[in-house]
């Protein structure tokens, strides 16, 4: 540990891509495994009992085609279609999707973070990686959310399945490029403006134009009759819980190594 | 490292040159998208391999995440 060789200049930290990276797919690791964690205890229950009215017939949405598709392990159709056993679903294979997503999100994260700090205003490199968490979040999460709500299971139509995952990962992909836009926006009219009102009118800008679209592209009502309401409220804010979860866990964590790293190379 | 109270909050570290950024970003970030899309999609409106095994082993979690799964 001593006497650590670093391509820094002595006395100047600097950052590079490969320890960002290691520190996102840490942060991401740590990110996935709390997502899971929260998902396991609040998510679970809701999902369970979706499934349990798609098995007595309320989900009636997946009509007969589901059973030629044959598509899904949780549908109406007899069990030995099931691959995957529930129980594992809902456990082993929760943690190794949330982990894997997690660990995705913080490779995708350090980069993010590579690219904005220290050209996203005079941010210390930990409140960038709070910043890009936070805005990240919005633009990633919680604005296709709102545009394209979660749906547990026996929720949805196999037929749409297509159009509704292209605009949901369409949604994601222009949300992210509005936000980009209106931080650059921003970042321009900083020096005419000041920070304040500058950051104003990248927000507004980014909420005027990202609401024009969601409203003008094609929306999907498939809940099906009979479906709790309570019961699409409650796994609706456990998904959104979840990815906070997640996106907070990767901020936060990678801050962390952010500034643990960084203090450790201004020593040696 | 023991005086933890003291660590300085800004430190005068520079941003990185995009220039060395952007060959880690095609690598990471295409290897990292993928891990991504097998979460959020395979098996779903697309699939790379045949049968549901992963749609079904990452079911709960795509659902959580906020993906469109069926
Ligand atoms: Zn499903």
């Amino acid at each position: 540990m001593p006497l650590t060789e670093t391509d820094a200049p002595p006395a100047s930290a600097t950052l590079t891509v490969r320890s960002l990276l290691v520190w996102g797919l840490l942060a991401g690791l740590i990110g996935g495994l709390l997502a899971f964690g929260f998902a396991s205890a609040f998510g679970e229950p809701s999902v369970d009992a979706a499934i349990a009215i798609e098995e007595a017939g309320a989900g009636h949405s997946h009509g007969d085609d589901h059973a030629t598709q044959g598509e899904h392990g949780h549908g109406a159709e007899p069990a030995e279609e099931e691959v995957v056993s529930r129980a594992f679903q809902s456990t082993g294979g929760l943690g190794i999707g949330a982990v894997a997503y997690g660990l995705g999100l913080g490779g995708l994260f350090s980069l993010a973070f590579a690219f904005a700090y220290g050209r996203v205003g005079s941010l210390s490199p930990r409140a960038t990686s709070l910043a890009v968490a936070g805005l990240g979040y919005l633009a990633v999460v919680l604005v296709p959310f709102l545009t394209y709500p979660a749906n547990p299971p026996a929720v949805g139509n196999p037929d749409t399945i297509g159009d509704r995952t292209g605009l949901y990962f369409g949604m994601i992909a222009i949300s992210l490029a509005l936000l980009v836009a209106a931080v650059a926006t921003a970042r321009a009219l900083a020096p005419r403006l000041g920070g304040w009102w500058s950051t104003v009118v990248g927000g507004v800008g980014y909420a005027v134009v990202v609401t024009v679209i969601a409203k003008l592209l094609p929306s999907f009502q498939e809940v099906p009759d009979g479906f709790p309401g309570w019961l699409l409220w409650e796994f609706r804010i456990a998904s959104l819980g979840t990815s906070a979860v997640l996106w907070a866990g990767i901020g936060i964590t990678f801050a962390a190594l952010l500034q643990r790293g960084l203090t450790r190379t201004r020593v040696a | 490292m023991a005086v933890a109270a003291a660590i300085p909050t800004a430190l005068p570290v520079p941003a990185i040159p995009v220039r060395q950024i952007l060959p880690y970003a095609v690598f990471a970030g295409i290897i990292s998208l993928i891990a991504l899309y097998f979460v959020g999609a395979e098996q779903g409106a697309l699939a790379v391999f045949e049968g549901t095994a992963v749609h079904e082993l990452v079911h709960d979690a795509r659902h959580l995440l906020g993906f469109p799964c069926h």
